[in-house]
């Protein structure tokens, strides 16, 4: 018991300043790309060619880059000849629709609050149920560190939840696999409305690296009806986090 | 060389494919037989359509006392072909898979049934005679069903209560008592394995980082290795390095993750609370190195994507020692606490000759007395010049596989230690050529869960004929069957984290 205690003492808090500081990442973070296409040398398709979730397309020396394909992976940074395709250190990736994910030069539309009615039942208490249907255990882990004493969702009142009928919303990771869709339809169905549905993935949001094989739906967006897109292969905690709470309307900027 | 009907060949290296020798089926059966009993592992069987009308089956045992790989195959010539299953367990769920994927019937199997609930890849040859075009609907089966008075049956999943992937679980129950556990998988299924057949395109290594995406150094360490093999290239010593620590890093993660899971099914919330900060202490290490806390984009065809340089080297040490303080601390609450030592010991026991049969991997089969190492049996990498002891204990139980989890964490940071003090100089990366045509390989990496096992045949163009995954999962689902036979169900979760075995990985 003694042990327990000192054991206590020497862990430490250890929960993150995060919101209200900026996150620690590590320098090599790969977080929302830059694209400079004034760069891009005429003609230049290596990009667009390297990228395996064909992400990237460009047109008329126009680069055109969706995020909820990209696996932000280095395939497009290492082959470009004129550096135009540099990763930022910024974690702020969630959308409100599967359009903002789309990126033509314009600054991301990062995801608005709720309306107010829906903030009203569900920013101060959120219960969430998670559904991999295909994920490959990196969206998951990183969903689940959430509630670790690190990210400790709960002081948001967010909470990942045991059963569909106790929830507000699914989050879906995974490219929905054919053996899924039933489950993931189901559980669905049995949340209690009004419901939200959080993407969390490139898989869920497009079918990641697994896009376009039979044995996948590539995503959950011919499904159900998304309210969060959290981008990422896999999102950063604190991305899939600074969506939740930009969701709820609990960041400012 | 051929031996015993076998080519032999180190994992890692490539052979031509007609250097394989063709066996007869009996040959082939009894071929299998004779290794198993001199205690070969089976480390992967698969089948392989040589032609639309020609299909062959493939063995690859794994010899650990020589550190080779004895490879042999033979011709099908009819849509069936008889099941080794009854002599030799551990092919059960490689019979299941190769029926399911071409086909073909595994005449005499006793557990006939699909394993991933997907179409044959031949149109017109079925195992189940299911006509083209029929809904194959996953979980329907003929369960393993105990018959008697007060015999009930539990069903659980696919979704789980936790963030965690899915998978169905049927229990033989009388009251509490588990008579039996019937694990139903093929939920996660995408097509991973099949989508590989015809490359590599920029796709595959995306594909392979993600085949159990918490093992995304061990598949991708595998699938370089190959590579590298079948072009003839290696990657630079320095890259070995990082790649070695980048694995045990992954092991400490997830290693350190497990037993903080376990302290959370017995309800002791110190360790459970500690470990899961800890566990992110160890992927922000790798992130360290690579920007991706699960290591994406490190491990590379030739080497590796990111160098470390001294002042990264210096904080990559530093960090290490204070999470290794930080888990020493954490995790020897638990083997000082009664009340854990109390649910842990003599808990879901596997006993040693069952884990053979069942060609168990990993901790889990290193927690019922095996030695059993990649690292240290079919060396690799920096492995060949860096010996990491193999930690092992006697009682197969969950007390075992958790111990076993932190005598790895002890030997984990203490290689990670001993190179990180001196990372040779030199490239990161070589530039490797086009893949030989006709060729086979098969390399072997101990992940953080066993031995992954990757085997691939080139065709005449030098593209993937046949891309092989093997997790260590697909190895150790039964055992975590075996390990719930007469236990309370109230144990199963503690159990099945004592595994925690990939659901993706084994569905593919």
């Amino acid at each position: 018991m003694l042990q327990i205690g000192l054991a206590r003492l020497r862990q430490g808090h250890r929960t993150v300043a995060f919101p209200a500081e900026a996150p620690v990442l590590p320098d090599r973070f790969r977080g929302l790309p830059l694209v400079d296409s004034t760069k891009c040398p005429d003609g230049c398709q290596t990009c667009a060619e390297a990228c395996p979730t064909d992400a990237i397309a460009v047109e008329e020396g126009k680069v055109r880059l969706d995020l909820g394909r990209c696996l932000f992976c280095t395939d497009c940074v290492d082959v470009c000849p004129a550096d135009a395709i540099r990763y930022s250190q910024d974690h702020r990736l969630a959308t409100r629709t599967r359009d903002d994910l789309i990126l033509e030069g314009q600054p991301l539309q990062l995801a608005r609050a709720l309306d107010a009615k829906s903030r009203r039942l569900f920013g101060r208490s959120l219960k969430l149920r998670q559904v991999s249907a295909g994920g490959c255990n990196a969206c998951e882990a990183d969903l689940n560190v959430l509630g670790t004493v690190v990210f400790d969702l709960g002081r948001f009142g967010i909470q990942f939840v045991a059963s569909p009928r106790h929830a507000d919303g699914i989050v879906v990771t995974g490219a929905v696999s054919e053996n899924m869709r039933s489950a993931l339809l189901e559980t669905y169905a049995a949340v209690p409305p009004p419901k939200l549905v959080i993407a969390v993935g490139a898989c869920a949001i497009s079918g990641g690296p697994y896009a376009g094989n039979p044995e996948v739906h590539d995503g959950c967006d011919s499904f159900l009806p998304v309210d969060l897109y959290v981008p990422g292969c896999p999102p950063h905690p604190v991305t899939i986090l600074d969506g939740l709470l930009r969701l709820l309307g609990r960041l400012d900027e | 060389m051929t031996s015993n009907g076998f080519v032999t060949v180190r994992p890692g290296h490539a052979i031509p494919r007609g250097q394989v020798p063709d066996l007869r089926m009996a040959e082939f059966r009894q071929a299998i037989l004779d290794g198993v009993v001199r205690g070969h592992r089976v480390a992967a069987l698969f089948a392989h359509t040589e032609s639309a009308s020609e299909l062959r089956l493939y063995a690859v045992l794994a010899d650990s006392a020589r550190s080779l790989l004895r490879v042999c195959r033979s011709k099908m010539d009819s849509d069936s072909f008889p099941s080794l299953t009854p002599d030799c367990p551990q092919v059960h769920l490689f019979e299941r898979e190769i029926a399911e994927q071409y086909g073909v019937r595994a005449e005499g199997h006793p557990w006939f049934k699909p394993v991933r609930y997907h179409a044959s890849y031949r149109p017109g040859h079925d195992a189940w005679g299911r006509r083209p075009g029929q809904a194959q609907v996953i979980g329907i089966t003929d369960y393993y069903r105990v018959e008697g008075v007060e015999i009930h049956e539990v069903a659980v999943g696919p979704v789980h209560a936790g963030v965690i992937e899915p998978g169905h679980f049927r229990f033989q129950c009388h009251g509490e008592h588990v008579f039996h556990l019937e694990s139903s998988l093929g939920y996660q299924h995408r097509g991973a394995e099949r989508m590989l057949a015809g490359g590599p395109t920029k796709r595959t290594l995306h594909a392979i980082e993600t085949v159990a995406g918490d093992t995304t150094i061990g598949h991708a360490s595998a699938y370089c290795q190959a590579i590298e093999a079948l072009a003839g290239g290696q990657s630079p010593i320095r890259a070995e390095v990082l790649r070695g620590v980048a694995l045990e890093l992954e092991r400490l993660a997830n290693h350190t993750g497990d037993l903080g899971a376990l302290a959370n099914d017995v309800g002791f919330l110190p360790t459970a609370s500690y470990c899961g900060r800890i566990r992110g202490d160890f992927l922000n290490l790798t992130a360290l190195i690579c920007g991706n806390r699960f290591g994406r984009s490190l491990v590379r065809p030739g080497g590796v994507g990111f160098d470390l340089d001294a002042s990264r080297r210096r904080e990559c040490q530093d960090r290490l020692e204070a999470a290794y303080r930080d888990v020493e601390n954490a995790v020897s609450l638990l083997w000082d606490s009664a009340s854990v030592q109390a649910r842990f010991e003599g808990t879901g026991a596997v006993d040693r000759d069952t884990c053979q049969a069942l060609g168990m991997v990993g901790p889990a089969a290193r927690a019922c007395g095996v030695e059993c190492d990649a690292r240290q049996d079919f060396p690799s990498g920096i492995f060949r010049f860096a010996q990491v002891p193999v930690s092992t204990w006697s009682t197969g139980d969950v007390f075992a596989r958790a111990y076993v989890r932190w005598l790895e964490i002890q030997r984990s940071v203490a290689f990670i230690r001993e190179q990180l003090a001196a990372v040779p100089e030199g490239p990161i990366r070589t530039g490797i050529g086009a893949m030989k045509p006709e060729q086979f390989v098969a390399t072997l990496v101990e992940g953080w869960r066993g031995a992954i096992c990757h085997a691939a045949l080139t065709d005449a163009s030098g593209r993937f004929a046949r891309y092989k995954i093997v997790d260590p999962s697909f190895h150790n689902w039964m055992g975590l069957a075996v390990a719930m036979r007469d236990q309370q169900i109230s144990d199963f979760p503690l159990c099945n984290k004592s595994f925690n075995l990939s659901y993706c990985g084994h569905d593919l």
